[in-house]
């Protein structure tokens, strides 16, 4: 193990234990995104650029748009239902 | 089962799946150090018989390309699915009221996220087209390639408007794509079998190695999951979009 997949390793631990106590959805999927990205860095040192690539494009493309989009029907129809409430 | 059991058997069983992990993990071997035969068969031949650069795309879409077909079948039914669930039932309305808030719970996209999305867009299309491309040659292929070229069609809608994205009529076309992917898949299937009495056999000459057209079926094959994965992408996006718009309009 060299310095660079020591390194990374620990960074992923870290990343990945601050994505479980985020509370937040929206900061949680950000800091997900981050620790996917670390995670890529780290596939990318044990010489699995193919690995690292799919872990990019589904940290941050893939995974994302899901959970903003239903992050967005959640926060709608919450306030559908703080309307109703009002009515 | 009181609140205190539960505890104490969810330890039990974490202390137990530790100890499987741990055990499994001591008894794997060094890093580099793999024994197994068909990883340094492929290694030493692949090269040379597939004419590719990238041996990671040779073994999924030449010698194990019955895998890739099942995956790609899994995602193409996984969409399926998720149109399934998520289509005007009978009892919704399909073309809901205008007046319910025009831009509520959505805050207006801000010229900076409009301008970098304006950017970014081309950017995104030509690296998506790139990997796809020399899936090959180097790292990358149709899955991470097409994921990309999803995210710059999702940039349109970043930087502009649902509306403009509307006009490309994203799920017919993108249904259209996403079974002609599939379709040419399981077709260079077909055409091993007919050329070589082999299903998936790499049927086609293989060039030379490095040359952007060489492996015979494997760019081929990148290309049409390259274009069901696209398309896969965004009919997800675009449905989930559906369902989260409903009310914008």
């Amino acid at each position: 193990m060299n310095a660079l997949q020591f390194v990374t390793i620990v960074m992923v631990c870290l990343a990945s234990t601050v994505v479980v106590f985020t509370r937040d959805p929206l900061r949680q999927l950000m800091v997900a995104g981050i620790a996917g990205l670390l995670l890529a860095i780290l596939f990318f040192s044990y010489q699995a650029p193919d690995v690292a690539l799919s872990q990019i494009v589904v940290s941050t493309v893939a995974v994302p748009i899901m959970v903003l989009l239903a992050l967005v029907h959640i926060k709608r129809d919450e306030g559908e239902h703080e309307e109703e409430d009002e009515s | 089962m009181s609140p205190r059991a539960r505890q104490i058997s969810c330890v039990v069983v974490l202390l137990g799946f530790g100890a499987f992990l741990v055990w499994g993990v001591l008894g794997l071997q060094d890093f580099g150090h793999w024994t197994g035969l068909y990883g340094r068969r492929v290694l030493k031949v692949a090269s040379s018989e597939r004419q590719v650069t990238n041996v990671v795309s040779a073994v999924n879409f030449d010698y194990r390309m019955f895998d890739t077909l099942i995956e790609e079948l899994i995602l193409f039914t996984s969409v399926m699915g998720v149109m399934l669930v998520l289509r005007h039932q009978r009892g919704e309305d399909p073309e809901p009221e205008h007046a319910a808030g025009d831009s509520e719970g959505f805050e207006d996209t801000t010229d900076g996220v409009r301008v970098l999305g304006v950017i970014l867009i081309g950017v995104t299309l030509l690296l998506g087209l790139y990997i796809v491309v020399h899936g090959h040659l180097t790292p990358g292929g149709g899955f991470q390639g097409g994921v990309i070229l999803g995210a710059a069609v999702l940039l349109v809608f970043l930087a502009g408007e649902f509306v403009t994205v509307r006009h490309l009529h994203p799920v017919e076309t993108m249904e259209t794509i996403e079974a002609v992917g599939a379709a040419g898949f399981a077709g260079l299937g077909l055409g091993g079998l007919i050329a070589s009495s082999a299903a998936f056999h790499n049927f086609i000459w293989t060039g030379t190695s490095g040359m952007l057209i060489s492996g015979g079926t494997i760019p081929l094959s990148n290309l049409a999951v390259g274009c069901a994965v696209f398309g896969a992408i965004l009919i997800l996006a675009s449905e989930l979009l559906e369902q989260a718009l409903i009310v914008r309009r």
